[in-house]
């Protein structure tokens, strides 16, 4: 997979860890291979399509997923609550989306479809043609994990040459 | 939460009412949290954009804030039809998907601003108190209205 693909998932991620959890995230091992990775805990897919096509899974323990609601909602949570997996869709979304805000700012063009959730254990690579990479970040309230199926998808000549041409 | 000099309504000096759309219910509660800091009120809630259309007509919200990805129908839409029919409405679009093309699309069919997610409470307070005091609203005249499918 293109590095330009997954760095500003890397940037985005890190900084609203940062800004989100108030505290910094420490970027753990980067891997890259073409299995599904097993998921954690409460998980969160968006899938996007264009000219970038793929899905990212953000995941975590259930223990930092508890943690991580209690930090952003500012109050106990109990680990029963619904709040948690709500905490953590939205946390997925503010790191994927300001990740695609900044590959479509670098000239991708795609769409983003809304967060779902993500079956637990379900293999993350949903096709043979994409590899995947598995990243997770170190933060006060454990490790969050990203896994990011991608590929690039070359617009057709035709559309490259009407985009010059306007 | 830091709390901030409360935002009233010019008209009656009346706390500012918000309709909060997002598909999230935690990022709805977390932007009622702050709305509250601003000393306004949360009118009703949505989180779709059909929904959204609905409770606007409802509560006549002063300012409207919207998430763009939702499911059944997106914010940008939402923003559309509410404007068409309402050109006065206030609407700040709340997304953490922040490119050009969704913000300029938003604000071409009428949003006032734009915030992006993770959301700071002194942005969004300085955003809604701008958008407050922007007279400059209705730009087009409303045409017929259009059902939300």
């Amino acid at each position: 997979m293109k590095m330009q693909l997954i760095q500003p998932f890397i940037s985005a991620a890190d900084c609203v860890l940062a800004s989100t959890l108030q505290g910094p995230a420490k970027i753990g091992d980067l891997s890259m291979d073409e299995g599904g990775s097993l998921l954690h805990g409460p998980a969160v897919r968006i899938v996007i399509h264009g000219e970038i096509e793929g899905c990212i899974i953000v995941d975590m323990a259930p223990e930092t997923a508890a943690r991580v609601a209690t930090t952003l909602a500012g109050e106990d949570i109990e680990s029963s609550d619904q709040l948690i997996s709500e905490t953590v869709f939205e946390l997925a979304n503010m790191m994927i989306g300001n990740a695609v805000t900044l590959l479509n700012d670098h000239g991708y063009q795609f769409k983003v479809l809304p967060p779902e959730k993500h079956i637990q254990n379900k293999n993350v690579q949903s096709r043979t043609d994409m590899e995947e990479t598995a990243i997770y970040f170190e933060t006060s309230c454990g490790r969050i994990f990203l896994n990011i199926c991608m590929r690039y998808n070359p617009r057709p000549r035709s559309d490259r040459m009407s985009m010059l041409t306007h | 939460m830091k709390s901030f000099a409360p935002l009233t309504r010019r008209e009656d000096s009346q706390p500012v009412r918000y309709l909060v759309v997002d598909d999230s219910v935690f990022a709805r509660k977390n932007l009622g949290k702050m709305i509250n800091t601003f000393g306004g009120e949360v009118a009703g809630e949505a989180g779709d954009g059909c929904t959204a259309i609905t409770e606007f007509e409802r509560t006549r919200p002063d300012i409207v804030l919207m998430d763009i990805t939702m499911p059944q129908m997106e914010g940008i839409e939402a923003v559309e039809r509410i404007v068409r029919q309402h050109p006065e409405a206030r609407i700040v679009m709340v997304s953490s998907v922040g490119y050009q093309d969704n913000i300029l699309a938003a604000l071409q069919k009428g949003a006032r601003h734009f915030v992006q997610k993770p959301v700071k409470p002194d942005v969004l307070y300085e955003i809604i108190r701008y958008v407050l005091t922007d007279e400059d609203a209705h730009k087009q005249p409303a045409p017929a209205g259009e059902a939300c499918s």
